[in-house]
């Protein structure tokens, strides 16, 4: 087996906003330039491009991927898109290491990109035609319907209150006050969320994710040329995936057993047996205050209903015993969706790197893991990465 | 990149114009059904599935959630391209080789009779910005391309009719073809899509489906069926940007095809014995075989159509199949399509319209107005020297 080992030598993004005036061409090229200008590779030196984007139906152009393979930095090189809804921008990455693992290529720049804000009014008409066209859109769901399902069935299962959850808004709230891209970022208490307007009972507006513009972009290298053009490469050690049947009702979601075996498949590459113990930082997907706790649980890095009682104790904040979304997460930073998962992955990237100024977790951290989330609560994609190379 | 990778099952519907009686999860069962068969394995063997599809084509926003219960993909690694089936082929093919996976699938499909107003989709293609204010028929970047393409080249509108003929006449020896030629030849007389593209230089679209098993060398030892070798494989885009593109030459077939001979260890491409190139407009089946480096002077092209030497008789067979003009035009699934007539060639289980000579077959497609994508796909009956 020749598998090589895959590096990520830079990472960039844009601001994440809630109407960008740049086009989707201009804003994947703003993220894909930044991400090359953290490192020393030009465009010309990059193998292939790997872009992330989630429905066609927010930007309004059929086969979007054509469409953005200039502004991607793909013209005439080899350039796909790909694609699992709102688990992409954790997915792209996997991707990309996909294809420099396999020694097709030695250098890939994969980019996430989403405007949300030309579909008019509001992005939530674009999601009605996720649904099953015969079974599901006539009864006209919309996120907040489904996501609330998930919610209670959640906390009816452990006995878990609308408080414990409202504390992820706040910390992932504040800690994006230190991230200079972020869209809302906010210092608030858990009396504040539980004040808001109920979208859909159990969950208040400050419990979900805005709808944003952004891009954010990472270049991948492989060992050799990694070596070449950085000392501080950040080594992917683990990727996995995991796709759930389309029939989500028939699912019982109190628990994401999708999430639990894509994890366990990067973890196994990663050499990762003991989770809680070998994880120092976390970047679950966080669209809802819920799914952050959620997603800890499937990650292996809580027991099962047991993560909104580490986050009361304080375990998963910035100087915690594991610090959880020091980014911000989706709900501080903005959530253009397949964007928002690799805007994970750069936060890893510079955290692990000790690049990541007034957001540093403290102590050094040598292992994270960003997961991402997405179709009909239906699909589960991560990738570890570290500081040590994989064996 | 020592791991060598091989087909060994293939599974498709046949194609046609509508299937008003089953839904595209019935399409994809029947095709994964005959796939897996074909292939000697059970779904429960297989690491992992790749769908390409595009979400304006399926009428679902993030389509990929509908992918994988057909496919007995329930819980494993599962994505989708928004590509063409080949590039889907050419992800299979890294998966394996990275050693994530032993056992890939690929399925693409088409369900085109569900779209009732295709040409207004293809209109949401377009840059929203500079293009689509413009108000024109997306097939008049075609008839513009053909304009400069046939300028540049000395090839004549003649010879883009000779290509519907053979490409129709081929498909009345493919069982899985939706419009072969029935009566009336002459292409000619047809009415104008936009000027000098004919109405009948168009490919039709059709509904369908292929499922695509690979395996690595240890998975084809153990198949039910000869293997068919991935000897190359590579993709590559162009300009989106209609400004800034180039009007005469197909540069991501070009660049697509250099790479997978690179790979192949292919330094004449003369010595392929097969090709199935995309023609989803008659004159681009040309543009493709000159992009793919079979004559050192375009022209030669249009002289090869006159003399009959792409046709299955001759020394370059191109299209045995069919092509998109005679079989259909399946969407995502139309370089799958070649695909399967590849490995069917190379099996030696093509029936009628069987080769004498094949050994090496070349697959390529394009994805089609306004864009300017494409793969390439060379597949052999030997495996390849590592």
């Amino acid at each position: 087996m020749s598998r090589r080992r895959v590096a990520v030598i830079g990472a960039g993004m844009t601001k994440f906003m809630h109407r960008a005036l740049e086009t989707p061409k201009e804003l994947a090229w703003l993220a894909v330039q930044s991400a090359l200008a953290s490192n020393q590779l030009k465009l010309k030196q990059v193998d292939c491009v790997v872009l992330g984007s989630a429905p066609d139906a927010f930007d309004g152009v059929h086969m979007k991927s054509e469409y953005l393979s200039d502004g991607c930095g793909g013209w005439r090189k080899p350039f796909l898109r790909c694609y699992v809804g709102g688990g992409t921008g954790v997915y792209a990455v996997a991707q990309a290491w996909v294809q420099v693992a396999s020694g097709m290529f030695d250098t890939a720049v994969v980019v996430c990109e989403e405007k949300m804000s030309t579909c008019q009014p509001h992005p939530q008409a674009a999601f009605l035609t996720i649904f099953d066209p015969i079974t599901e859109q006539p009864l006209k769901p919309n996120l907040l319907w489904i996501f609330a399902l998930e919610q209670t069935r959640y906390m009816e299962t452990y006995g878990i209150t609308v408080e414990e959850i409202a504390r992820v808004s706040v910390k992932n709230k504040r800690n994006a006050l230190n991230h200079p891209a972020a869209q809302l970022g906010a210092k608030l208490t858990v009396e504040d969320v539980l004040a808001s307007e109920i979208m859909a009972w159990p969950v208040h507006r400050l419990m979900v994710s805005p709808t944003s513009d952004g891009a954010a972009a990472v270049v991948l290298a492989s060992e050799e040329v990694a070596r070449r053009v950085t000392d501080k490469p950040i080594w992917i050690q683990g990727v996995g995936w995991c796709l759930d049947t389309a029939y989500w009702t028939n699912r019982d979601l109190a628990y994401p057993e999708y999430v639990e075996k894509a994890a366990w498949m990067a973890y196994r590459m990663a050499g990762v047996k003991e989770p809680r113990k070998e994880i120092n930082i976390a970047e679950p997907y966080d669209p809802f205050a819920y799914k952050e706790l959620h997603h800890l649980e499937g990650l292996q890095l809580a027991p099962k209903g047991q993560a909104p009682k580490l986050l009361a104790d304080g375990v998963f904040d910035r100087n915690g015993d594991l610090p959880v979304t020091p980014s911000g997460g989706l709900l501080g930073v903005g959530n253009p969706i397949a964007a928002a998962g690799t805007m994970k992955l750069c936060e890893l990237f510079w955290q692990l790197r000790g690049e990541a100024g007034k957001r540093q977790v403290p102590g050094k951290p040598e292992r994270g893991v960003a997961q991402a989330w997405g179709d009909l609560m239906q699909v589960g994609t991560v990738v570890v990465m570290g500081t040590k190379k994989p064996q | 990149m020592s791991e060598r990778v091989a087909i060994i099952g293939i599974g498709f519907t046949k194609l046609q114009p509508a299937t008003p009686l089953c839904s595209f999860k019935e399409l994809v069962f029947e095709a994964a059904q005959k796939a897996y068969a074909d292939a000697g394995i059970r779904f429960t063997a297989i690491d992992s599935f790749v769908t390409c599809a595009e979400d304006l084509n399926e009428g679902i926003s993030i389509f990929d959630e509908y992918t994988p219960d057909q496919l007995g993909a329930v819980q494993k690694p599962m994505h989708t391209l928004t590509q063409d089936g080949l590039h889907g082929i050419a992800d299979a093919l890294m998966q394996i080789r990275s050693g994530i996976a032993e056992t890939v699938v690929v399925e693409a499909h088409s369900k085109a009779s569900n779209i009732l107003t295709p040409d207004w989709l293809l209109d949401y293609a377009l840059d929203p910005v500079y293009n689509r204010p413009l108000d024109f028929s997306p097939h008049a970047i075609a008839a513009l391309e053909m304009n400069r393409f046939l300028t540049q080249t000395g090839i004549t509108v003649s010879h883009c009719a000779e290509v519907v003929i053979k490409n129709r006449l081929n498909a009345r020896r493919n069982p899985l073809a939706a419009y072969p030629l029935e009566t009336d030849p002459t292409t000619e007389l047809a009415p104008y899509l936009c000027y000098p593209l004919r109405e009948k230089e168009l490919a039709k679209n059709a509904d369908g489906c292929v499922v695509v098993v690979l395996a690595n060398e240890a998975g084809a030892s153990k198949a039910r069926n000869q293997p068919a070798w991935i000897l190359g494989t590579s993709f590559a885009s162009d300009s989106p940007t209609l400004e800034s593109r180039h009007w005469s030459n197909a540069e991501y077939a070009r660049l697509a095809a250099q790479a997978a001979y690179r790979q192949a260890g292919i330094k004449d491409p003369g010595k392929i014995d097969f090709f199935e190139v995309d023609d989803t407009y008659a004159y681009k089946e040309l543009q493709h075989v000159i992009a793919l480096g079979l004559y050192d002077d375009p022209v030669k092209a249009g002289r090869a159509i006159e003399t009959g030497e792409t046709r299955p008789e001759g020394r370059i067979p191109v299209n045995v199949s069919g092509g998109a003009l005679g079989m259909g035009l399946p969407l995502e699934a139309s370089g799958l399509y070649r695909i399967v007539e590849l490995v069917l060639q190379l099996r030696g289980q093509a029936g009628e319209r069987q080769l004498s000579r094949a050994k090496i077959g070349l697959a390529q497609s394009w994805r089609g107005v306004p864009t300017t994508s494409g793969a390439v796909v060379i597949l052999g009956s030997e495996p390849p020297h590592v």
